[in-house]
């Protein structure tokens, strides 16, 4: 299988006013069309690398890399313009919080229509129909109601499932959703998760899960990355966690309370140096 | 056990929406309280209902055995604390820790201010390099710090806290959940916590009630959640639900 996504030694660097800031430092991975994991602390460089990717560093940034890749195109000479045409349309990324991440003086409905038709040449009637059968794949039980309704009207798991119908649209081959249910209640997190990954698997889609849940992207994927300050510290399949060798992976994973072991007081990450070396 | 905090059919309408429908809870001395239920299902306003900061409807609350009237008086906002989910929000972005510790200080006419503020600092494991900082110069889990030195500097008896830890990463929430547990130690606080995380529940609590739609679904003892002992088809649900993702 050849790989969708090939990065080789991505960095990405922040200058500040006391010094350059490495928020990420040589990242390297492939990604086929499958689900992966990028797991990691605030502060990590877990969302960067996927910023990096869908092109959306900040403009005081400085990216190098000794390759990245999508399908056969490398971003780093790609012109502005047709890095454009890629986002969104070949390449999607889902946001954290629909409150945030929606326009929210636009219909549900036109948001949509509008990146359908930003990428794709289809007229009005066409558009409408094709988004009222995406809002409908992405299980909202009255999609055309829910087309004229306002990002504030509804809810927190509505609105991501919203989000994931106005990525989906112009079937994109690669995801990355970057924490996409860590706004919603667990019930509803699931729920989200059933349609991502029902949609990922139907359409081929490769996915990079960006979250700092351990668990629960060992859980969905199918191969998780672990970041520390930067860098990639474990790569491992995700049915393998429990065998993480890396003391942070480790770590993370006792830190959490667990419903069926009494451990008082919490074992805490004891963080060494080297782990950042 | 002499019950500390006691709520009784308890009534918040905003209005026309009933955010309780009238909820009851006994919380004894030293005891930890767990309220869990998805967003909307009033576990925030049922705190906040106590905390005195949304109106009630009808129903009593009773605080150390007293019945709390419509204007509680100065004694009920020293003795009862809440630390606030977002330590972005809660802290004071022009102010500095130590002034932020004050205040409390000065309302509640507490000498020796200077002292307290230190010992808060080291208590919270902050040390005095963070007192004259604001608190954009903290991360997350230090701002929750400074907000739980501030909820104890004026030695409160009952400690609400809404969400303590959901907006910080694993390995902070254990760090500021191990320093929950301390305090509560070490003063013999009451608390009554809310979280949608039910592992962060059964590991701090006590017994729990489990809340939707504005109203109790059950009550349980923490420890019935780790052998699955659940009457009601909602805890069921949740307690799944933390169990992570699975493929159907």
């Amino acid at each position: 299988m050849s790989a969708l996504l090939e990065i080789e030694d991505l960095r990405v660097t922040f200058p500040t006013r006391t010094g350059v800031i490495e928020a990420v430092r040589g990242v390297s991975f492939s990604l086929g069309r499958e689900r992966l994991g990028i797991v990691g602390e605030s502060g990590s460089g877990k969302s960067q690398t996927g910023r990096a990717i869908m092109g959306l560093t900040p403009p005081q940034a400085r990216i190098s890399a000794a390759k990245l890749s999508f399908d056969g195109v490398d971003l780093r000479s790609l012109p502005a313009k047709q890095r454009r045409a890629l986002r969104g349309n070949r390449i999607a990324m889902i946001l954290q919080d629909p409150k945030y991440s929606l326009d929210p003086v636009m219909t549900i409905g036109r948001q949509i229509v509008e990146t359908l038709r930003t990428h794709e040449k289809v007229g009005n009637a066409e558009a409408r129909e094709r988004t009222l059968q995406m809002l409908e794949a992405v299980q909202i039980r009255d999609p055309k109601r829910v087309f004229d309704l306002h990002p504030h009207e509804v809810s927190g798991g509505m609105g991501q499932r919203a989000m994931i119908a106005m990525m989906l649209i112009a079937n994109p081959e690669l995801m990355i959703a970057d924490e996409p249910t860590s706004a919603l209640d667990v019930t509803v997190q699931l729920d989200v998760l059933n349609i991502l990954d029902r949609l990922v698997a139907d359409r081929g889609m490769g996915l990079i899960f960006i979250s700092h849940d351990l668990r629960l992207v060992s859980s969905f994927c199918d191969r998780v990355i672990v970041m520390y300050a930067g860098k990639v510290v474990e790569e491992l399949k995700a049915s393998d966690l429990g065998r993480a060798e890396h003391p942070y992976t480790r770590g993370l994973l006792d830190c959490m309370p667990r419903i069926d072991a009494d451990r008082h007081p919490l074992p805490v990450l004891d963080r060494k140096p080297e782990w950042a070396a | 056990m002499t019950s500390m905090l006691r709520v009784d059919q308890v009534k918040v309408v905003f209005d026309h929406f009933r955010a309780l429908r009238g909820v009851s809870l006994d919380v004894a001395q030293g005891e930890s309280f767990g309220l869990v239920g998805e967003s909307g299902s009033g576990k925030s306003t049922l705190l906040r209902a106590i905390a005195g900061l949304v109106p009630v409807a009808s129903g009593k609350i009773a605080v150390g055995g007293q019945v709390l009237g419509r204007k509680r008086d100065k004694e009920f906002y020293r003795k009862v604390q809440m630390v606030f989910q977002d330590p972005y929000g809660s802290l004071h972005p022009r102010q500095t820790v130590d002034r932020l510790l004050q205040e409390p200080l000065a309302i509640h006419g507490f000498p020796d201010g200077e002292q307290r503020i230190r010992r808060a600092l080291d208590e919270v494991g902050l040390g005095s390099g963070f007192r004259f900082r604001y608190s954009h110069q903290l991360s997350g889990g230090q701002r929750q710090r400074v907000a739980i030195a501030r909820a104890l500097i004026v030695e409160p008896s009952i400690l609400l806290l809404d969400e303590p830890t959901s907006a910080l990463d694993a390995s902070v929430q254990a760090e500021v959940l191990n320093l929950l547990e301390q305090v509560r130690r070490d003063r013999k606080l009451t608390f009554l916590m809310v979280s949608h995380d039910l592992a962060v529940i059964a590991h701090m609590c006590e017994r729990l009630m489990v809340m939707q739609n504005g109203e109790a679904v059950e009550s349980l003892a923490a420890s019935a959640l780790g052998t699955r002992d659940v009457s009601q088809d909602y805890t069921r649900r949740l307690l799944k639900a933390s169990e992570g993702f699975v493929r159907t």
